[in-house]
């Protein structure tokens, strides 16, 4: 697949600090690609510099096979970014915030109620901008960001301080887009909102991209032992588990997680526990979460340094 | 560069700007008391004179202007020579201060307000150009100077007219030298300063600090506009136009320097003064 996005060995300083240090990304297009880690990972520095609004002291940025710095005008009016402030005019209505954009971006008029609506904000359309809530101010941001229908969309930070209904609009859309073949970059350090999302989620750190992979390839890399969860009728049966010689460990969570030294191990572990007369209630697969691979990926990388 | 985008900024600028009654307000009072009360006040008071030490002292005034000044005051009395002395010279500077003041405020945090909300993140990452940003801002703060020139001159036309008028035989303002004032030397003088404030505006990290480079960038402009239009007494139509040309020059130059002071990394607040 062709690369919507790419760095190659890309360094960005402000001053004496770095703020993306050698960064070499590819993004695919029509994927969904989660930049994840800390606050001062880079993140938004590595946004700003695919859209040309900054400039990199070294390496090479291409975004839809343009260089961001000597086509950026191009390559902005076929992008959207949706910044972690949604960067309104307090004193315009929606309708006019809309509108300003649909200008700049030459997009249709028509499109501004349509955009409105899909977020849910159709209603406040006539009102100052100043008088939104939070989640209005990023409904009203992302309406704006898709009034153009840009080929990839830089999403930074965009759920920050949201409430359910406007974070699920966020994933929502990122979906859809992603289903329409529109490239996605997600910015976050909120891992539970990229969960299950990401086609590639990017571990990154002191501006540096450490880790990629899928997010099921980063499973693989990084959380050794299989895990399985297992619930009885009496829970008091399972007390004993991690005296199973196949048991790696076993916690109470709800329901009882267990890491097994080898996932081929289960049927034996399950002919035991029946065996014993445990009745079992509940035996499936414990993936890992995206947190629970940032911190294994975390682990590691400290472990490696 | 794309006008029709740079005339959406210039468009949606002023549109915020007329909603916000927080700045029109001052700056229309300031308008009116510059080109209405303060002249009304003082051509009331020189009409309706009756006082012989205040008619002499005007005579006296009037004997220390230039012999072409003198001839062109018109006017058969000492009340009416100081009538009209006042209107057509001694209130000329007020055309340019009002005005510049006017755009100045405008223009201080045009370009810095949009860091301090943040909207200048969205700028940044639009298509528009550096140069239609900074032209577009640059726009929307002439518009407010020179409405209010437009407005403030008809005004004070009528109010010169009526009160002045009746005391020399008729209407008889504006005058030559005005009408080249307003619409050749005022606009440059206003562009010159506002390209200048625009590039402050561009470098420092408040608004507070905006303003006050303004004030400081205002201060010498007001001096040199206060030169010119009492320059325009002595003759107005060459002073005008050579004055008004190199304003322009001068202008011109201004915007092509402060358009290439505004950055994408200037809107997201990286760079200035740190």
């Amino acid at each position: 697949m062709p690369s919507a996005i790419e760095f190659s060995h890309v360094t960005r300083r402000f001053g004496d600090i770095t703020a993306v240090d050698d960064l070499t990304l590819e993004v695919p297009e029509g994927s969904i690609t989660v930049l994840l880690g800390p606050n001062g990972a880079g993140k938004t520095t590595t946004v700003r510099l695919a859209t040309g609004a900054l400039g990199s002291d070294k390496g090479a940025i291409r975004v839809l096979g343009l260089d961001p710095q000597t086509d950026g005008d191009e390559v902005r009016a076929r992008c959207a970014v949706v910044p972690p402030k949604p960067a309104l005019y307090d004193n315009l209505t929606g309708w006019e915030n809309l509108k300003f954009s649909a200008d700049i971006f030459a997009a249709d008029h028509a499109a501004i109620r349509p955009a409105a609506e899909r977020f849910g904000i159709e209603h406040a359309l006539d009102l100052n901008v100043g008088g939104y809530s939070t989640g209005m101010r990023t409904r009203l941001a992302l309406a704006r960001a898709v009034l153009h229908d840009p080929e990839v969309l830089l999403l930074d930070e965009p759920t920050a301080g949201l409430d359910p209904e406007s974070a699920r609009a966020v994933l929502n859309l990122i979906r859809e887009l992603a289903g329409r073949g529109r490239t996605i970059v997600l910015c976050t350090h909120l891992l539970h909102e990229a969960e299950g999302v990401a086609d590639q989620v990017v571990l990154m750190g002191a501006g540096h991209a450490r880790i990629v992979g899928s997010q099921d390839d980063l499973a693989d890399r990084f959380v050794t032992n299989p895990a399985v969860i297992i619930d009885a009728e009496d829970r008091s049966s399972l007390t004993r588990l991690n005296e199973h010689r196949d048991v790696v460990s076993a916690e109470w969570n709800g329901a009882i997680h267990v890491r097994l030294a080898h996932l081929d191990r289960l049927p034996d572990l399950v002919a035991d526990l029946v065996g014993s007369g445990v009745r079992i209630t509940r035996v499936e697969p414990d993936n890992p979460t995206l947190e629970t691979l940032y911190f294994e990926m975390q682990r590691s990388l400290r472990e490696e340094s | 560069m794309r006008w029709d985008r740079m005339l959406t900024v210039a468009r949606i600028d002023l549109r915020r700007l007329f909603k916000s009654k927080d700045y029109w307000i001052p700056m229309g009072f300031l308008a009116s008391v510059f080109f209405i009360g303060l002249p009304f006040l003082l051509l009331t008071i020189v009409t309706s004179t009756t006082s012989s030490d205040l008619v002499n002292k005007i005579g006296e005034v009037l004997q220390t202007l230039p012999g072409p000044v003198q001839d062109n005051v018109v006017g058969t009395t000492p009340e009416a020579r100081g009538a009209y002395m006042l209107a057509v010279y001694l209130l000329a500077p007020v055309a340019i201060v009002v005005p510049l003041t006017i755009s100045s405020a405008v223009g201080a945090h045009a370009i810095v307000g949009e860091r301090e909300r943040g909207t200048g993140e969205f700028l940044a990452h639009s298509p528009l150009t550096e140069r239609e940003i900074f032209m577009g801002k640059m726009l929307a703060s002439l518009v407010p100077g020179f409405l209010a020139t437009a407005v403030g001159f008809a005004v004070y036309s009528l109010l010169v007219n009526i009160k002045v008028g009746p005391l020399i035989g008729g209407w008889f303002f504006p005058t030559a030298g005005w009408w080249i004032l307003i619409v050749w030397v005022v606009p440059p003088f206003i562009a010159l300063a506002l390209s200048v404030i625009l590039w402050v505006s561009s470098k420092v990290r408040s608004t507070a600090a905006a303003q006050q480079a303004a004030t400081l960038v205002s201060l010498p402009v007001i001096f040199a506009a206060y030169g010119v239009s009492s320059g325009l007494l002595i003759n107005p139509v060459l002073a005008a136009f050579g004055i008004g040309l190199v304003a322009w020059v001068l202008a011109i130059l201004g915007l092509i320097t402060g358009s290439r002071a505004l950055s994408r990394e200037s809107l997201l607040g990286f760079g200035g003064d740190g």
